[in-house]
């Protein structure tokens, strides 16, 4: 069974990010990147699925520039079996322009199964997963909680605003996983040695022009400073007031 | 003329409040565009009633696309209704709301249609030709504005960020079913598990009550819960809570959960880390309960109190009971 992972490196969720004069681009200066995290789910699945069926291949694939070789290592220290790294410099919002070069890089792996995470928190897009599965003519499983497979059958619990939707679907599938699925593994001192001494194949990821571009990046809004209303229970109604009457809320 | 199309999502009880954000919102693209509005109702087999109620709204007419198959979400067979509206009426630009439905349905359709697509929306407007948006990036430490270009150009419009304007009140729209497509599906609807009926999903909530660790310990989220009830509110939790357990991950705020932009967002027991506050800082008013004056939630909500929230939550909900009346 052959498993692809895609995978992206983000800006740590700690990181106070800061854009640069251009007004369309953050600045990287001081920024700590990281696996995004709803695509250690997708690993760890993966990983998991490739130890309940011997001889398994999971593959991880990113898209992006020289950094994210380090998102690689981090999937093959958890123990992905090969890595590709399509290099793209420029970032793209466009969601199809990178389902399509991953679509090229699936076709020639061939995966049985195609995990990602359910969004990655730097655009926050969502788009890719259902994306690639529509390119590919794929089942399409998002914001998947629980994954069961027996032979080439799966059963996915997805999340959705009303509740859970439960969906079964036949090999090859692509699948979109959520928090709660899985917990990640760390990875091994060991493979995190091998990891870091491996050579990251490369192949340039010829993204199309994107549909849709940063005109410019703004700071959210700023909030007024805080005021502090008083201490313990009685403050209540004092609070209650301001709201009522003055933020005019409840 | 140029055609907007807005997607409207009908839920268990009638349309969905985002569906009047979404076909407000069109209708003012295509006030702009000087084009009109279809609004697209995707329904079971029993329709929906108040459809035509989307004309007050500003959609010039609406269809239905009313099956069995159809009752529930699912991508395969939405993605199909959607890409037939489209090419019935010609539509441009397509607005969706940012559900877990729309978010899993506006990428299939872009991808099968070629379309660009800016997702989960605060903002939209119609620029020189193209559709402008600005869209909250790194959960919404940094908002973008961007813009899209080509022949079908769509978005996904966050709930509870935009007003529903009734432009035309009282109007009501011409109703007409949409010739379905074959409906086909690649995977199977075994079954749906629908959370406690009547509880709000935060994303969608009004007011939210927030809790923290100083909740100390699951059942005190009784008290959030009794006090989200009386405003009509969705309790939501930060993340330590979640990973505890002791709320489901549905209910997550901020950079690995879920952004929400309520009117009122009561924040208790929690400090408001950066990542928390990522997810919340969009809304109108914050309120903080804290013991600790030094929280960084403090110094930036709009009105805190400190003390021991176990004193202050029971109270807090008398007076709101109280303002009730």
């Amino acid at each position: 069974m052959k498993i692809l992972v895609c995978i992206k490196q983000v800006p740590d969720t700690e990181a106070l990010l800061r854009i640069t004069a251009d007004e369309i681009t953050i600045s990287e200066a001081g920024v700590k990147f990281i696996l995004n995290p709803y695509d250690e789910y997708a690993l760890e699945e993966a990983l998991r699925i490739r130890e309940a069926n011997p001889g398994s291949l999971v593959r991880a694939v990113t898209l992006g520039p020289a950094r994210c070789a380090e998102a690689l290592r981090t999937a093959a220290a958890m123990g992905a079996d090969e890595v590709l790294h399509l290099r793209a410099e420029e970032p793209t919002l466009d969601g199809l322009a990178a389902a399509r070069a991953l679509n090229r890089a699936a076709a020639e792996f061939s995966p049985d199964l195609i995990l990602l995470g359910k969004e990655s928190i730097d655009d926050g897009n969502m788009q890719v997963g259902p994306m690639l599965a529509e390119l590919l003519g794929l089942p399409c499983l998002t914001v998947v909680t629980r994954l069961t497979l027996a032979g080439a059958n799966l059963t996915a619990e997805c999340e959705r605003d009303e509740g859970t939707a439960l969906f079964e679907a036949g090999l090859p599938a692509v699948v979109t996983c959520q928090k709660g699925l899985n917990e990640p593994r760390y990875p091994s001192i060991r493979g995190k040695m091998a990891a870091m001494k491996m050579a990251i194949p490369e192949e340039p990821a010829a993204l199309e022009a994107g549909r849709i571009r940063i005109a410019r990046l703004i700071p959210p809004p700023a909030r007024a400073g805080g005021r502090n209303v008083g201490e313990g229970a009685a403050a209540v109604p004092e609070l209650i007031r301001l709201l009522h009457t003055e933020a005019r809320v409840i | 003329m140029p055609m907007v199309l807005a997607v409207a999502e009908a839920g268990e009880k009638g349309l969905r409040k985002v569906s009047y954000e979404v076909t407000a919102q069109a209708r003012l693209l295509a006030d702009a565009m000087g084009g009109e509005v279809t609004a697209l109702a995707i329904t079971g087999a029993g329709g929906c009633a108040e459809a035509g109620a989307l004309g007050a709204y500003g959609a010039d007419r609406v269809l239905i696309a009313a099956d069995q198959t159809l009752a529930v979400f699912q991508g395969d067979h939405y993605a199909q209704v959607v890409k037939a509206a489209i090419g019935q009426t010609g539509a441009g630009v397509v607005l969706f709301p940012a559900t877990s439905a729309g978010r899993e349905l506006a990428p299939r359709v872009a991808a099968a249609l070629d379309g660009a697509l800016a997702s989960d929306c605060i903002a939209i407007s119609w620029q020189e030709g193209g559709l402008t948006a600005q869209k909250p990036l790194y959960a919404g430490k940094v908002v973008a504005k961007v813009v899209l270009a080509g022949d079908l150009q769509m978005a996904s419009l966050r709930p509870n960020v935009f007003t529903a304007g009734l432009c035309r009140p009282g109007a009501t729209a011409p109703v007409e079913p949409l010739a379905l497509p074959p409906l086909a599906g690649r995977s199977l609807l075994k079954e749906v598990r629908r959370s406690d009926s009547g509880r709000l999903d935060v994303s969608e909530a009004d007011v939210i009550l927030c809790g923290g660790r100083g909740m100390r310990a699951p059942e005190n989220f009784a008290l959030l819960e009794e006090i989200a009830a009386l405003l009509g509110g969705a309790v939501g939790a930060t993340r330590a809570v979640v990973d505890a357990g002791w709320r489901p991950h549905s209910e997550q705020v901020g950079q690995t959960g879920k952004v929400v932009s309520p009117s009122l967002y009561i924040m208790c027991g929690a400090s408001g880390s950066i990542q928390h506050w990522a997810g919340m800082s969009g809304s109108r008013c914050i309120v903080a309960v804290n013991k600790d004056p030094n929280a960084p939630i403090m110094g930036r909500a709009d009105y805190s109190i400190t003390g021991d929230l176990f004193e202050i939550l029971p109270l807090l909900k008398e007076e709101i009971a109280r303002l009730r009346g």
